[in-house]
């Protein structure tokens, strides 16, 4: 404070002594020669490959790819193009970083209690979860999940059977895929009339008991309400809805759905890894919150329950989330390890089938780079969003 | 401080850029001759093809044909170094200049040819792809695999090639693919898939490698040509001369009968072939930029092309590969090289 002053007094030192000048002119200097030297590797580049007759532009995104990839949640097949194969790469990637991160949150709220839990034996099974997990290379993980997970299934003639309709073997867990029929819509338009129900009854609700005190079981209700709504207009539709049960067809299974074991055991490893860390980030959570918003809360007769759930973890998300957002991160970055197993996510088929095929590894790389850069700016973003919205807010 | 920091860091980005634009000026011989050492690039290993052994020689017949083109250029077949590569990174690894030749089983297509700066120097081994599976499946014929599971390694064109054939076959296939070959075994033999496709020479070397190699067979189908050999450059005529002569030489010595054990008796041969072949007779060297007797240090020290089949991929070694369309072609195969003249 007192510097500035001295800075702004109105007979200043010569502009090469002004330190402001001076400051200016040397940020305008180093960002001219950042922008010069990336621009001269740029063109460096394209010139070298150039002269070295390598193809370079993004034409090759409209070529046929002609390979085949074993799963995709867009259609796909061979005489697609390259440009779908990036799709393919990409939602296949969105699907297990999604997956994982819902897993991982869950587990590792779960065992990051229990790492605090009063019952010794609960304390120290976490613990000892979270020291083994976090403590053994992710790769290996993956590696040993996957072949554990294949190790441990029959081949698909020997499949074991659930119900006739689902079936489990070492090329992938077969379930029946449903196929609407005409009608359908109605049940969808019974699963919005009872989410707006529910949320008009939790309104509902929350006033009443700000007025009476009384405690309507919003959540028992609500089940109930978005269960049986739905199947009601099920049957009044007249049951329009057809199953795909999956049988066995020469060597494999054909029809339904199937989830392959690459996707299990990524989903699996990327999940109980990054679980590991988000319940030392949840312990640190809780422990940061004063032990007397506890005992006050115990004081005004609330359960263990409820003490948790609305007082400790309230506060204990403001020291949470950050750091939890690195995890989210991470999780999603690590999923390109997915080509050691042969999951065909972003680097499996983008960055490594297509960069092979086309040779055009500048282009290939480029884009990859720009797509994980996203993935972690978004992340970034809706956690930090959600940050601003669970923060201290001092009035 | 910070600004100082940055500045610092700009200049040393510059300048670096500018080393990058005036390198690359020397031809890769000189580079080569410079360095004392051939720079090659290999795969990370395959029986047969190339693989270190326990005491970490590489040995193999892409091994040989890098050997060769020291003993060319330094007369000595040591002054070799091996930068082991996965199918995914070989060509970057070209492209940039981090190795001087690529000799990885590599297949000689047109799309590689033409679109991705390199020149293929020529064949050291006739491919074509098949498969392996396991004999408990009970298939005899690729035309039986509809539905099947197939193991493939990333970044060949093994992928392609798979996918046109079923295609054509009007037949499905779901396919698993993996990072190294090493990890396609592994798929294949944890049961992932049914079948495991890739050139036949390979096959023969991963099979050798399965816990029971009894309990798979390579099926009698080839599906693809595959025309395997070594890579360099585009934009340097002499160095792609040389190894495309050195693998000429090669296999003009088998032909001429000119082998390791009898190189320095034919150097007094009558024949002007082997004269020519040998650097007793015309300038054969001087015109690829090579010491006169290259070729007479290519025999002596490395073989002749039968020898370096024999040796490592032959009936004889555990891949046991008849030589089938390698063998010369006076003896009915297509290993044809050019005359020296």
């Amino acid at each position: 404070m007192k510097k500035q002053t001295i800075d702004s007094k109105p007979a200043g030192p010569k502009p090469w002594y002004d330190p402001r000048v001076r400051s200016l002119f040397f940020q305008v200097v180093a960002i001219a020669a950042v922008f010069w030297a990336g621009w001269t590797l740029v063109e460096n580049t394209l010139s070298n490959m150039e002269s070295r007759g390598i193809s370079t532009g993004f034409g090759f995104l409209e070529e046929t790819a002609g390979f085949g990839i074993i799963m995709s949640l867009v259609p796909y097949d061979a005489t697609m193009s390259y440009g779908r194969t990036f799709w393919v790469g990409l939602t296949n990637t969105l699907l297990v970083s999604a997956m994982g991160i819902i897993a991982a949150t869950l587990l590792g709220f779960i065992i990051g209690v229990a790492r605090l839990s009063s019952n010794w034996l609960v304390a120290k099974v976490s613990l000892f979860y979270i020291e083994v997990i976090r403590n053994i290379p992710l790769l290996l993980q993956i590696f040993f999940w996957y072949f554990a997970v294949l190790g441990a299934l029959p081949s698909p003639r020997q499949s074991i059977e659930m119900g006739g309709t689902m079936f489990l073997n070492n090329r992938g867990l077969y379930v029946p895929e449903p196929l609407t029929q005409d009608g359908f819509g109605l049940v969808w338009g019974a699963v919005l009339a009872a989410i707006a129900a529910v949320v008009g009854i939790r309104i509902w609700a929350k006033r009443r008991q700000l007025a009476t005190g009384q405690i309507f079981p919003t959540f028992k209700v609500g089940v109930a309400i978005l269960v049986l709504v739905p199947l009601l207009a099920y049957f009044v539709a007249g049951s329009p809805l057809e199953w795909d049960v999956p049988a066995l067809k020469g060597f494999n299974f054909g029809g339904g759905i199937t989830i392959i074991p690459e996707l299990a055991a990524l989903w699996l490893a990327l999940s109980l890894y990054t679980a590991s860390f988000i319940a030392e980030i949840v312990r640190s959570g809780i422990l940061s919150v004063s032990k007397g918003q506890t005992e006050a809360s115990k004081a005004l007769g609330l359960p263990n329950g409820l003490t948790l759930r609305l007082v400790v973890i309230p506060q204990a998300m403001r020291v949470i989330i950050p750091p939890l957002t690195s995890q989210y991160l991470n999780l999603a970055k690590n999923s390109s390890l997915a080509t050691a197993i042969g999951y065909p996510d972003l680097v499996a088929v983008f960055m490594g089938t297509t960069l092979n095929q086309t040779g055009q590894a500048v282009e290939v790389v480029a884009i990859t780079m720009a797509v994980y850069l996203t993935i972690s700016l978004s992340i970034s973003l809706f956690m930090n969003i959600y940050n601003r919205a669970v923060a201290i807010k001092e009035r | 401080m910070n600004k100082t920091k940055s500045i610092v860091l700009g200049m040393a980005l510059a300048s670096g850029a500018f080393a990058a634009s005036s390198a690359m000026a020397a031809t890769t011989l000189e580079n080569v001759k410079e360095k004392g050492h051939l720079q090659c690039g290999v795969t990370s290993g395959l029986p047969g093809f190339s693989q270190p052994d326990e005491k970490g020689n590489w040995t193999g017949i892409d091994v040989d044909t890098c050997r060769a083109v020291a003993a060319a250029v330094f007369g000595d077949p040591k002054a070799v170094e091996f930068t082991p590569l996965t199918a995914k990174e070989r060509f970057t690894a070209l492209q940039s200049g981090e190795i001087d030749m690529l000799s990885r089983n590599t297949t000689w297509t047109l799309t590689r040819d033409a679109s991705l700066g390199l020149n293929f120097a020529g064949v050291n081994y006739y491919d074509g792809q098949g498969f392996l599976i396991n004999k408990d499946i009970g298939v005899d014929d690729a035309t039986q695999l509809d539905g099947a599971t197939v193991c493939i390694q990333s970044g060949t064109t093994t992928e392609l090639n798979l996918s046109d054939y079923f295609r054509a076959k009007g037949m499905e296939f779901k396919p698993i693919v993996f990072d190294t070959s090493e990890q396609t075994v592994q798929g294949f033999s944890a049961g992932r898939c049914d079948v495991l496709t890739s050139d036949r020479s390979q096959l023969a070397a991963l099979r050798s490698k399965l816990a029971d190699p009894e309990s798979a067979k390579i099926l009698p189908n080839t599906i693809s040509k595959e025309p395997l050999g070594p890579v360099v450059r585009q934009g340097d005529d002499q160095w792609f001369n040389i190894v495309k002569w050195v693998l000429s030489v090669q296999i003009n010595a088998e032909e001429l009968g000119v082998t390791s054990a009898n190189a320095d008796d034919m150097l007094k041969s009558d024949n002007p072939n082997v004269q020519r072949l040998m650097g007793t007779d015309g300038d054969m060297g001087a015109k690829l930029g090579l010491p006169a007797d290259f070729g007479h240090k290519v025999v002596k020290m490395v073989g002749n092309y039968g020898e370096m089949y024999d040796r490592n991929v032959g009936p004889d070694t555990p891949l046991g590969l008849d030589r089938g369309i390698n063998a010369l072609w006076t003896d009915g195969g297509i290993m044809y090289a050019p005359p020296v003249r």
